[in-house]
């Protein structure tokens, strides 16, 4: 995206990524990935490829990753496709940091389901723990960044915090999922009020039934 | 209200494993080989008669779509099924809960919608940042292949059917059906002209028919139980089951499979505990994601929800995202934060919406705080116009929409904050 910060191709990037290259794991599954498309349609793969380069970088760097140019022409060498081509997928979707970002990186929601439910209160509570949309903290913990629409709207408001949501937050309950993850522990993901996914607070109106058994509705269908 | 039994996604809040064991349990891949023996014609003919309209939002009928696909397919140019699990419309959570709880009604509705459009492959698009659904999804595709539900001679129909899933990575115009194509092929996601369509020309070239999570997800029961079934619940027309998505400031969001046609009252006290401080308390509904224009409170209480009622107050069903505000809401800002989300998901190829979306924000944002002169509400009218209709795709119809909705229903309060902000700033001229 147009307004993502970004790192210029640099001597000192090229000299610590120049020589970048799969892990023998992720070999492997970059070629399983590859074999999921037609043979000579490889660049379908560009997308999981930067992805999984991404998370290798953050592997290696001990934060989420990102994709230095050297590392995005890797990718394009790897498909056999002009760099150009892997570099524009790599700036079109947000998901691609185009700079280091935090060990944990902080993504509020602020859409407006998730507006309406509070987000203010979320992206405060980042305020007041120090950290500031668009960087990363000093300690290099925490890059926290306001993101679109991430689809978990019966939830909101929401953070997603590398791989995982955290849902149905306020301002407290934000504050403690920053600390917890600030002395290295790991909140329990998913709706931060004990809410079984986006069943209405409290237990659900229907399928009550499943809820104690893996209950099968097929012997009631002539009913 | 709908009856449990009724329900098509009975695994919806994951109280029980997603696991294919617990999954066949519940009735998932019994026999399909029988489903699929019907025959190809057969399938696609019950899935007519049944009412299915598309889940994704446009509500184009599902069968009809099928319909279009080559019955011969060339040599080197096969089908392909294209499942759009991008689900980015701000609202909607769905096809969330089916891939997380219920992957297995999609896995095996691509199967069964993939053998009846001849095609020889289905792509799940999943939106990169579901990532833990997305582990669920590649677990639950590699389940059914170490059954032999799928590849070769899947489920031991003679057909040969693969599935695939591909990760997103963030880009809300993935969703539009051509630019996830061109995403899907390595590039952009930036939509392509129509025609030629993507039943004639799709995926690398090759007929290609997309279709929303739950469209295909709902096609084994449908086929299980018939038509007549599916096509008894709703009203004409609008039939079948949906899954509502309810947020904002109701007493307990949810997401809830329902009777299409239920009244917006019933969906919210059934379901929701009502409207946050009571009906009275109601100003306005966006009943189908951030694309359609706001419902006032008193045309949406009584209205059935589905797609004909809902275009009738000229807005309509989406995706079946129910945004509910109540009289706490900045409606202005509400809605000018839509119009920020278009100006960020803007693909930035057709100059209406890539200068418009931008253009839109911020005169919203100065609406919002009263900075404008009243004749630039008319300004903001006619520029959505000019946006709406203008693109290659439908992203800026889609920003214009809740802007006008705004304006029609609510340019009383644009006015009052202008009136307000120039008093407080001639009241501070008079005072120096």
């Amino acid at each position: 995206m147009a307004d993502a910060i970004q790192i210029p191709d640099e001597a000192e990037t090229r000299a610590r990524w120049g020589a970048f290259a799969w892990t023998a794991e992720n070999a492997a599954a970059a070629q399983d990935i590859i074999g999921r498309y037609p043979p000579g349609r490889q660049q379908s793969a560009v997308m999981p490829l930067l992805d999984l380069a991404q998370r290798q970088v953050g592997a290696e760097t001990n934060t989420q990753g990102w994709l230095p140019i050297p590392v995005i022409e890797f990718v394009a060498r790897e498909l056999d496709m002009p760099f150009i081509r892997a570099y524009e997928v790599a700036t079109f979707y947000t998901m691609y940091n185009l700079a280091p970002v935090g060990r944990y990186h902080v993504q509020v929601c602020g859409t407006t389901p998730c507006q309406l439910r509070g987000s203010d209160d979320v992206m405060r509570a980042c305020h007041d723990r120090g950290l500031k949309k668009g960087a990363t903290t000093a300690d290099g913990l925490f890059t926290l960044s306001e993101v679109e629409c991430l689809g978990v709207c019966a939830n909101a408001p929401m953070v997603q915090i590398n791989d995982d949501n955290y849902e149905d937050l306020d301002y407290d309950r934000t504050l403690a999922v920053i600390d917890a993850l600030a002395k290295g522990e790991t909140p329990e993901p998913g709706s931060t009020i004990g809410r079984r996914a986006s069943v209405p607070e409290g237990g659900p109106t229907t399928l009550t039934e499943m809820v104690d058994e893996n209950h099968d509705y097929r012997g009631e269908w002539a009913a | 209200m709908l009856a449990d039994k009724d329900r098509i996604f009975t695994n919806l809040y994951g109280y029980q494993s997603w696991h294919i064991d617990a999954a066949m349990k519940r009735g998932d891949w019994d026999d399909t080989k029988a489903l699929m023996a019907r025959g190809q014609d057969a399938i696609i003919d019950e899935v007519k008669a049944s009412g299915l309209r598309g889940r994704g939002g446009a509500g184009f009928p599902t069968g009809m779509k099928w319909s279009f696909m080559p019955k011969e397919p060339k040599p080197g140019k096969p089908n392909f099924l294209v499942i759009n699990a991008d689900e980015s419309e701000p609202g909607s959570c769905k096809d969330r809960e089916i891939i997380r709880h219920d992957p297995h009604r999609l896995v095996e509705g691509a199967l069964i919608a993939g053998f009846a459009m001849r095609a020889r492959a289905a792509y799940i698009y999943i939106r990169g940042e579901y990532i833990r659904e997305a582990e669920v999804l590649f677990a639950a595709v590699r389940e059914a292949y170490d059954k032999g539900f799928l590849g070769k001679n899947a489920c031991g129909s003679g057909y040969d059917f693969d599935v695939f899933v591909h990760r997103g990575a963030g880009a809300y115009i993935c969703g539009e059906e051509t630019a996830m194509l061109e995403s899907l092929e390595g590039h952009k996601g930036q939509p392509r002209l129509k025609p030629p369509f993507p039943a004639g020309a799709g995926l690398y070239g090759c007929p290609t028919t997309v279709n929303n999570v739950e469209s295909i997800a709902v096609v084994p029961t449908i086929l299980r139980r018939g038509a007549s079934w599916f096509a008894s619940i709703g009203r004409p027309k609008n039939e079948g089951t949906k899954l509502f998505q309810i947020s904002g400031h109701v007493n307990k969001p949810c997401v809830v499979e329902e009777a299409m046609s239920i009244p917006f009252r019933e969906l919210i006290e059934k379901h929701c505990g009502g409207i946050r401080g009571g009906w009275d308390n109601l100003l306005a509904v966006i009943p189908g994601g951030s694309s359609v224009p706001l419902v006032p409170a008193h045309e949406i209480i009584d209205c059935p929800m589905d797609f004909d009622a809902l275009k009738e107050l000229k807005s309509g069903l989406g995706t079946a995202a129910v945004i509910v505000m109540d009289k706490s809401t900045d409606v202005v800002r509400a809605i000018s934060r839509l119009s920020y989300f278009y100006k960020h998901e803007s693909c930035g190829q057709c100059t209406p919406c890539r200068e418009g979306t931008g253009w839109m924000w911020r005169v919203m944002e100065r609406l919002r705080t009263g900075e404008a002169e009243i004749e630039e509400i008319d300004t903001l009218h006619e520029v959505t116009k000019q946006v709406e209709g203008h693109t290659i795709c439908a992203l800026g119809d889609a920003a214009a929409w809740p802007i006008q909705g705004l304006i029609r229903h609510f340019r009383p309060e644009l006015e009052r904050r202008i009136v307000e902000r120039r008093g407080e700033s001639s009241f501070a001229q008079a005072a120096e």
